[in-house]
């Protein structure tokens, strides 16, 4: 078990011909991913890596490959339509791993996919990863084993970071996730807590946030309520200027400034370890799995 | 992507909002010569990117021509927060009855643009929330149906009373969202929206900022960009296609992915240190990001030491390896280099810098350990 993809995921790859799109795609059937279709406008009936069926669009995919999740690595200006079309074809799991999606896009994006009850994770992250069954986006296969721990995170290379401690220190992963970091996401990290609370194979999970918005403090509230199983948190951005990567006005709502002590607060209100730097995660993960 | 007033205020003209006549002056004479052009009183105001432009002297009431070209005098060339004024807006004064707030941000959590309205305005919005939160309207819109009159109309009579007052601040509400989507803004504001003496509603003062992702679709508005008003290096470094953000720190940071970014920043922190700046280099790095990262860096002479933490991905090490000899070859050091890479072609790039003289670590927490005490004895 282990949560969003694994050994039943049968994966179309939106976007197969491209340059990050084919690279990736070998990746992933490398690591034993079941890549069961592939789609470019225009190159239907031809084969990648002479054995991916390619079609012209996500409906031909589906209909004639079974395929339940996709991945997308179409450029920005078409990311919106590829995550519609996914959705449209009845495929239930979409990951997004294009960068520089327009946030307005996203807007409409958002209330098309819950109301197809799909679900998103992205855009601009960097996919999922099963240890030893799947592997659905960009996270190097090599340092990842199977284990105990499920992993949450906003960004890319800072949970590479991490899970590399944690292999190295002999603590597995069931599921790791990369929710993106950008304004308006499809999985957030409540949705994702959610389910390896209800994953048999989880027994711990590791938290990365960032700076800006609420989530993570939200996350901490359903932490305290919700959950049994152990969550270590890490915020990145500590030393962030205020002001320059996120707005001012998009906190007046919220009431929050999105600011690194207040989540670190929110965190330690609710009972979670808190990881000061990225290697205190082996620590505090050993001392909970004891 | 921050745009001027003056910019802000043509695209919501161009949706039909009513806006006081005005125009640019980059000279005192220009300034005088609009002034005695409208033949009333009015304002000129600095066009910086920096909030509290008006407590910073930079926005004045000119009752004459005369009083228009010494404002101007005074205020071209002044510093604001570091930013110095290059264009004045000379506009008509308007006649002041009630100062209303209208405007629209995209929100996190309802993943809707959402209008913020307060017959509180004039002010810092931010004061409104925080003080009188209960002066403020939230009205969430669907974007893939617009904004419905229904809602336009509920917002007028948030603000006024008078039905013809609430129905024209209603058609100005449909125009600023029509002028928020066509420009890709993240955030766009009406503050504040006047009601002059005579009954007519006027908006006084406008301000746009884009969604950075939005500039390649819409050319017109990317051509708005100002690099005049914006930090040398930052200038710099996105024509680079690199994402950078200067500190007065002196730890140099040069990075892949904006967490890992983050981590590192905090981690300097940690061992007492300060970081010069943000970098991240992105993702399929090559070479030729690795240079110009380096000459951004190295431009700044705050910078006594340079820390590269790389985990590959996507990002190969031996890019960054070649991109560090052949920047350091046409370009020699100046200031100690610290570099941490680890992940894919971890072997060549290691080899690379052996081969080089330069040596390498695997673990982020001692590369930033070093990287701060070489920092901090080179400034004692």
């Amino acid at each position: 078990m282990s949560i969003f993809i694994g050994k039943d995921t049968k994966l179309v790859v939106q976007g197969i011909t491209g340059r990050d799109g084919s690279f990736h795609t070998n990746q992933m059937i490398e690591y034993g991913t079941q890549v069961v279709a592939g789609v470019t406008p225009g190159k239907g009936g031809q084969t990648f890596a002479e054995r991916v069926p390619i079609y012209n669009t996500v409906h031909d995919a589906v209909q004639h490959t079974g395929a339940n999740t996709s991945v997308i690595y179409v450029p920005p200006p078409f990311a919106a339509d590829a995550m519609m079309e996914a959705a449209d074809a009845g495929v239930q799991l979409i990951i997004c791993i294009t960068e520089g999606v327009p946030v307005l896009d996203m807007t409409k994006v958002y209330p098309f996919i819950k109301e197809k009850g799909a679900r998103l994770i992205g855009p601009n992250c960097p996919g999922a990863i099963t240890p030893g069954e799947s592997k659905v986006g960009i996270i190097p296969g090599r340092i990842c084993t199977p284990g105990p721990v499920g992993v949450v995170s906003r960004s890319g290379t800072l949970t590479y970071e991490i899970v590399n401690h944690l292999t190295r220190a002999g603590l597995g992963q069931s599921t790791c996730v990369g929710i993106g970091g950008d304004p308006i996401n499809g999985t957030n990290f409540i949705d994702c807590l959610e389910a390896f609370e209800k994953d048999p194979n989880t027994k711990a999970v590791c938290m990365m946030g960032e700076i800006g918005g609420t989530d993570e403090q939200e996350a901490a509230e359903f932490i305290k309520r919700e959950m049994k199983k152990p969550v270590v948190g890490f915020i990145a951005g500590q030393t962030a200027p205020p002001g320059r990567r996120m707005g001012h006005a998009g906190a007046i709502i919220s009431g929050s400034a999105g600011t690194a002590a207040e989540k670190i607060e929110a965190f330690q209100a609710a009972g979670m370890g808190v990881a000061k730097r990225p290697v205190e995660f082996v620590e505090l993960i050993q001392a909970r799995l004891r | 992507m921050n745009i001027h007033e003056y910019q802000a205020k043509e695209l919501l003209r161009a949706q039909g909002v009513p806006i006081p006549p005005g125009e640019i002056a980059t000279t005192a004479t220009q300034a005088e010569a609009l002034a005695t052009k409208y033949g009333t009183a009015v304002m000129v105001k600095a066009q910086v990117h920096a909030g509290g432009r008006g407590k910073a002297g930079g926005v004045k009431y000119c009752p004459t021509p005369a009083d228009a070209k010494a404002k101007a005098e005074a205020i071209l060339g002044m510093d604001i927060k570091g930013l110095t004024v290059e264009k004045v807006l000379v506009t008509v004064a308007a006649d002041i009855g009630s100062e209303a707030y209208v405007g629209i941000i995209v929100d996190r959590a309802t993943k809707k643009p959402v209008f913020m309205v307060s017959a509180a305005g004039g002010i810092d919005i931010e004061e409104v929330a925080a003080t009188t939160p209960e002066k403020i309207l939230y009205v969430p819109v669907d974007p893939r149906y617009g904004l419905p009159t229904y809602q336009a109309m509920r917002m007028g009579f948030f603000l006024y009373e008078d039905v013809k007052l609430a129905r024209a601040a209603a058609k100005i509400m449909q125009q600023l969202y029509a002028a928020f989507m066509a420009a890709g803004c993240s955030l766009a504001e009406i503050n504040p929206l006047v009601v002059t003496p005579s009954g007519e509603l006027l908006a006084v003062d406008g301000k746009m900022v884009i969604d950075d992702n939005e500039l390649d679709r819409l050319p017109a508005i990317a051509a708005l960009r100002d690099e005049s008003s914006e930090e040398p290096s930052e200038v710099d470094a996105r024509n680079a296609n690199l994402t950078f953000i200067k500190l007065d720190g002196n730890v140099g940071c040069v990075v892949n992915g904006a967490g890992l970014a983050m981590a590192t920043m905090d981690l300097v922190k940690y061992y007492g240190g300060e970081p010069a700046n943000f970098l991240d280099i992105g993702g399929s790095s090559n070479p030729e990001k690795v240079v110009n990262a380096l000459r951004i860096i190295t431009s700044d002479p705050n910078v006594k030491c340079i820390l590269f933490n790389i985990f590959g991905g996507i990002t190969r090490t031996d890019d960054v390896a070649n991109g560090i000899v052949t920047a350091t070859k046409a370009n020699p050091l100046k200031v100690p280099i610290v570099i941490r890479l680890t992940g894919t072609n971890e072997e060549i790039a290691v080899k690379i810098l052996t081969d080089n003289g330069f040596s390498a670590s695997s673990e982020m927490d001692e590369a930033v350990q070093r990287a701060v005490q070489l920092a901090t004895g080179a400034s004692n």
